[in-house]
């Protein structure tokens, strides 16, 4: 069963082509990664899957997309999607609200009001990150008092906390420290099973470490999509292994 | 060698010397005011009544406060609103942001003296409201409305796109980000526009003379007409028959000004702790 | 080119190899020319000589793990290291071979030979060949080298079968060449064994290029 297909895409910037007749699919419960070069389109797929592309002027996009065999630019309402299909950034972003206000954030949004389900839900993402003990006693500190690894897990517990069934992960580790990064990449395979995950990342050791899947980018071009034990033991295609070598960046 | 230590002695001598003739001005104008205001305040100048006998400042001050309240429930939606539509709504470069961008500046450079003449010759004659509180605040709102508008753009401007990216990530729609994201983290810098804006307010004289008038007494409805401290002190002045009182209006006027400054300063120091 | 220091760093790990080829070779080549001429210190060298064989292993094993730990290598430049390490083991079980037929040698010494040594010199050249090409193969990344290595064995093992049928005859004839058969026996078994190795060095070759193992 695949979480996303994604068939024939091209997406413009005005004139420039980010994306080239993309196929793809990828597996439910599965940790794809994506990984290239800088400027090789991959955070633009991961874009166009939650539909932030939405909100850059002169982005065109064509062909077609489907969550869970649902086209996600046709009669889907481009909020439940979000809702579907979380993100958390390369940045951590945390509002500058408490730690409580920023979980319940989501939630709230999507119709939910009662005290006890949000208290409940706070908790429950919390926990799903692997912060709930690190915080649970300063729910009202605001969330910017919280060190820089500790403000990723969070985003990942705000995003985890509308229920998403996809989570998109645009280099989530490149700006933290390498406990920070462990933990996180620690999180992540937990996480696996119940949410399906796809990562972008910059750190070749990380797409070996921790994703099933990893499909190589290049120049807009998908080169290479495979069960990451053989792309990273014997890859198909010479521009990935020269990649993935660190023979050019 | 000799020579650019010698350059850098005058320079230095120079700089000290403006810094010390200008603090010095400001100390001889407050100094000045203080000394010939101080001695004239007395609890008669608070009483509710104005009469020719005791020249209260109290009116003025009520009118004030209600002037200033009633520009700013006309200017501040108006203000924030559209600062708003300009940096959240508008495409970036579209035609219209130029326009409205334009007009703003022109509108913040024009003297407050035009403001007066146009106040009166629109509120007070043609729209028959006479000299009143009205045709005040509502001149007085478009005189701040470039100023709100400004600081209000560009607090919400400074809050980071990371914040609207997070919020559009959990389907929150525009509305939602704008109202529950952008605002609240805007609104120290936007609280520190509406406080210059009171700034402006207080000190206003020119304007106020033609369209609320002169009337010392509290207004009983917003017809009627009043006026602010500046006002005040104007009249008694160029009456020329409370001059001592007078002074005492400044003292009081003064005291409000560095009220108000250091209000912004305080709020502009909460910004600045938030990161 | 980016990771030139990575690339240099191969150049050495490469060279290295090529290195304990050599010494192994000539290990090979002088065990058998102290075998054939009976000379005793010859013998006595290779025997001596393992001990740098020893170390050059060593040093090439401590070289890989410095590479795996420093430089995380992945596809080829996993399997090239990986490779090594494996490689190494044999070239030193080659090294150990030769002095143990050097060891025999020494044994040998006073007594004449039964017959004249013809078909163990010639399996001493065959295993040499195979230990430079299967190196030769590494360097080069040349998959048809590694194969026909493998192949060549085919001669190793007709030459020891030869050698074999040889031996019984002469104890056929003369039950007192017993004792000096199973020794000579024993010698060939030894170049048996260097075959052996050799060839598991050209499968680790083809593992280093392909990524998959041949199969046997």
């Amino acid at each position: 069963m695949n979480c996303f297909t994604i068939e024939n895409l091209n997406v413009h910037y005005g004139a420039f082509q980010a994306l080239k007749n993309i196929n793809l699919s990828m597996e439910k419960g599965n940790i794809t990664a994506f990984i290239g070069p800088s400027g090789c389109g991959k955070s633009t797929l991961i874009k166009t899957l939650n539909r932030m592309n939405d909100l850059v002027e002169g982005c065109k996009i064509t062909g077609r997309v489907e969550l869970f065999n649902e086209d996600i630019y046709g009669d889907m309402d481009v909020n439940i999607l979000r809702k579907r299909v979380g993100m958390v950034f390369q940045k951590p972003n945390p509002f500058p609200m408490s730690i409580y206000d920023n979980i319940a954030f989501g939630p709230r949004t999507h119709g939910i009001t009662s005290k006890y389900q949000l208290d409940e839900i706070v908790e429950r993402s919390l926990q799903g990150a692997a912060i709930w003990d690190e915080v649970k006693d300063r729910l009202k500190k605001p969330a910017l008092s919280l060190s820089g690894g500790q403000q990723q897990r969070l985003c990942i517990a705000r995003a985890l906390a509308v229920s998403p069934e996809v989570l998109l992960m645009d280099e989530p580790t490149s700006a933290l420290d390498p406990i920070s990064t462990g933990k996180i990449e620690e999180l992540l395979l937990t996480l696996r099973n119940e949410y399906s995950i796809i990562i972008v990342t910059h750190n070749i050791q990380q797409a070996a470490r921790i994703s099933d899947k990893t499909a190589f980018f290049l120049l807009g071009e998908l080169i290479e999509y495979d069960e990451t034990e053989v792309m990273f033991s014997v890859p198909r295609d010479k521009r990935t292994e020269d990649y993935i070598t660190g023979r050019f960046g | 060698m000799k020579k650019q230590n010698r350059q850098e002695v005058i320079m230095g001598f120079v700089t000290w010397a403006a810094a010390v003739v200008t603090i010095a001005t400001l100390l001889f104008i407050i100094v000045f005011i203080l000394v010939r205001g101080v001695p004239y305040i007395n609890p008669s100048l608070f009483s509710f009544t104005y009469n020719s006998e005791n020249v209260s400042l109290l009116p003025a001050m009520i009118s004030t406060i209600l002037m200033t309240l009633c520009s700013l429930v006309i200017a501040v939606p108006l203000g924030v609103g559209a600062a708003i539509y300009l940096t959240e709504y508008a495409s970036r470069g579209h035609k219209s942001v130029a326009f409205i961008r334009a007009t703003t500046e022109t509108l913040a450079g024009i003297p407050s003296i035009v403001y007066g003449l146009f106040g009166m010759l629109f509120f007070v004659t043609f729209l028959r409201w006479g000299f009143s509180l009205l045709a005040g605040a509502f001149t007085l709102s478009i005189m701040i409305l470039p100023l709100i508008m400004r600081s209000s753009e560009e607090a919400i401007k400074a809050v980071p796109d990371m914040y609207r990216e997070g919020a559009f990530g959990l389907g929150a729609g525009k509305l939602r980000t704008v109202f529950r994201i952008v605002l609240p983290s805007a609104l120290p810098g936007i609280l520190a526009g509406i406080i210059l804006a009171v700034g402006r307010i207080v000190g206003e004289t020119a304007a106020l003379i033609y369209t609320a008038g002169t009337v010392a007494q509290v207004p009983e409805n917003l017809l009627m007409s009043a006026r602010t401290l500046s006002v005040h002190m104007y009249a008694l002045s160029s009456e020329g028959l409370h001059i001592n009182e007078g002074y005492a209006t400044a003292v009081i006027l003064l005291l409000v000004v560095v009220m108000i400054n250091m209000l912004s300063v305080k709020i502009a120091q909460r910004i600045g702790g938030h990161p | 080119m980016m990771r030139s220091r990575f690339d240099e760093q191969l150049s050495v790990l490469h060279n290295s190899l090529v290195e304990m080829g050599a010494l192994i070779e000539r290990a090979i080549t002088k065990a058998t020319q102290a075998l054939v001429e009976h000379d005793v210190s010859l013998a006595r060298e290779v025997i001596e000589g393992d001990g740098v064989i020893d170390e050059k292993e060593k040093n090439i094993e401590s070289q890989c793990l410095k590479l795996l730990l420093s430089q995380q290598p992945v596809a080829r430049d996993l399997r090239q290291i990986s490779s090594a390490l494996k490689m190494i083991t044999d070239m030193e079980r080659i090294g150990d071979q030769a002095a143990d037929i050097s060891e025999l040698c020494i044994y040998l010494a006073d007594q004449t030979y039964i017959k004249k040594l013809e078909h163990i010199p010639q399996m001493a050249e065959a295993t040499i060949k195979m230990v430079t090409e299967s190196i030769d193969a590494y360097v080069k990344k040349d998959l048809a080298l590694a194969e026909a290595v493998i192949e060549y064995d085919d001669v190793v093992d007709e030459l020891y079968i030869l050698i074999k049928r040889e031996l019984i005859a002469l104890v056929h004839e003369d039950v007192n060449n017993g004792e000096q058969a199973f020794d000579l026996m024993q010698i060939a078994k030894y170049y048996e064994r260097i075959g052996d190795h050799a060839v598991n060095i050209a499968r680790w070759v083809i593992f280093s290029i392909t990524g998959r193992h041949k199969e046997k």
